[in-house]
């Protein structure tokens, strides 16, 4: 016995709601962010995770609010992310009740700005979010995208997590572009790729369809914690159902 | 001065609203402050020291508020409760930036060893130590009421502590290896792993802290 694998679902809120998009698209609404932290804490989600997919300046007063509001109602480690582009943004949203914050651009935008929170709140606070796509024109296989996926980057997203966890992250979120919305199943060779790379735990995102798909992402891609959002979402799965299923096959979880 | 039931010592780190809400979740009509006044802490019937980051750091900060004599007045007379590297500044020394700690509890402060992370199956362990893993009640404690021997609580650390004497020890972990995940010594308690961040069980033991009588 040891240490549980983590199930993380997650939560992409904009405009005070939480919403679910197709490749990043396509966004549908899911509900009240609250509401739906409540219910899968009472699920025995591990941890949750909240993006703010819009991340204008308007609308970070409002993601302040909904996680100190969760945050004195849902006692598991809760990570923020979306727009995060200075040390001081980090703060706010660790005094609002986050206990991680997710940097994703601006990592790339901007490297020392990981180095200086994680010197200044340290490592196991500061999570980089990278968002992946394989490519046919670079003489790697997956490059990093940043800008919700927008544009690429040029960087080896292997060696950019090894970078990042050289500059003190303390864990990796590893999205893949190709797979996120799709429903078919997490893109194990990367998520393998990172995790052999890093000693940081390595959080597979993008692509869960099914529960089949999270015992993969484990045993196949080498994470360390499973990611997910339709599948809770829309009440096909609860995460109760999803831990009784790893467990049977064999993944040590906490239930 | 108002009377202060619950002081959480605040010296500038870590996440001190997770851990301010969870005590007033368990402590209602209890006075639960967030404080870096010394005489607060002087005042309060009971302290709960948090910390996250680096130890070097939190030493530091703790120095430069002048909050070192009131922490260890307060560990050495009524309940206390730290988490975190809360428990690990009790401690005489650390590895973490060779670092002096407050040398309330004999021993030292570690670093996971790299070329040993490694499970069963052989598969490399992560570090930091970060997730839900198993808790091992080595003695009874009042602090343990209600919570079941192996209960899952939430740990995030690359560093744990080693006790000179095994007999404060009130809890163990593995990862890979067992290691000391709480000490209890006279009115002092004290966690590696976030009670604020355990969910039921945390809860729980924060809520028996809150009511408990050394």
């Amino acid at each position: 016995m040891g240490l549980a694998k983590r199930i993380i679902p997650c939560l992409d809120v904009t405009n005070g709601r939480v919403v679910k998009g197709v490749n990043f698209l396509e966004l549908r609404d899911a509900g009240d962010p609250v509401e739906i932290a409540k219910r899968y804490d009472d699920q025995g989600a591990d941890e949750l995770t909240f993006l703010d997919i819009t991340a204008s300046s308007d609308n970070r007063g409002l993601i302040l609010h909904i996680i100190e509001e969760v945050a004195s109602q849902v006692f598991i480690p809760l990570t923020v992310g979306g727009g995060v582009r200075e040390v001081e943004d980090v703060r706010r949203l660790l005094n609002a009740g986050a206990d991680k914050v997710s940097i994703n651009t601006t990592a790339v935008l901007n490297p020392k700005m990981v180095q200086d929170a994680t010197a200044r709140f340290g490592s196991q606070c500061i999570v980089v979010a990278i968002d992946a796509k394989k490519v046919d024109n670079q003489p790697f296989e997956w490059e990093v995208f940043t800008h919700g996926g927008r544009k690429p980057t040029g960087l080896d997203a292997v060696k950019w997590a090894e970078y990042m966890v050289s500059l003190g992250a303390g864990e990796l979120l590893v999205t893949s572009m190709d797979r996120d919305g799709t429903k078919i199943g997490f893109n194990n060779p990367l998520n393998r790729a990172i995790s052999n790379a890093v000693d940081v735990p390595l959080i597979a995102s993008g692509g869960v369809g099914n529960l089949q798909h999270l015992v993969d992402g484990i045993k196949l891609g080498g994470a360390d914690a499973v990611l997910a959002a339709s599948i809770f979402h829309y009440g096909e799965y609860t995460v109760q159902q999803a831990k009784e299923y790893m467990q049977k096959c064999g993944i040590e979880v906490r239930l | 001065m108002q009377k202060v039931d619950i002081a959480v010592v605040d010296y500038g780190m870590g996440n001190l609203r997770s851990v301010s809400k969870a005590v007033e979740h368990v402590a209602s009509g209890k006075t639960v402050v967030v404080t870096s006044d010394a005489k607060v802490i002087h005042g309060a019937e009971r302290v709960i020291f948090p910390g996250q980051g680096a130890m070097p750091d939190c030493m530091r900060e703790l120095d430069s508020r002048n909050l070192h004599s009131a922490v260890i007045h307060a560990a050495e007379n009524k309940p206390f409760f730290g988490i975190c590297i809360g428990m690990q500044l009790l401690f005489d020394h650390s590895e973490e930036g060779d670092t002096a700690g407050l040398g309330l509890i004999k021993g030292n402060v570690k670093r996971f060893a790299h070329d040993q992370m490694f499970d069963d199956k052989g598969e490399k362990l992560k570090v930091p130590h970060m997730g839900w893993n198993q808790v091992y009640q080595l003695q009874a404690h009042p602090l343990w009421a209600g919570i079941e021997d192996a209960t899952r609580f939430y740990h995030v650390h690359s560093y744990y502590a080693v006790p000179d004497n095994s007999a404060v020890t009130a809890g163990a972990t593995e990862y890979p290896k067992r290691f000391t995940s709480a000490v209890a010594r006279d009115n002092i308690f004290a966690t590696q792993f976030h009670v604020e961040k355990s969910a039921q069980a945390g809860l729980q033991l924060l809520s028996n802290f809150v009511n408990w009588k050394p």
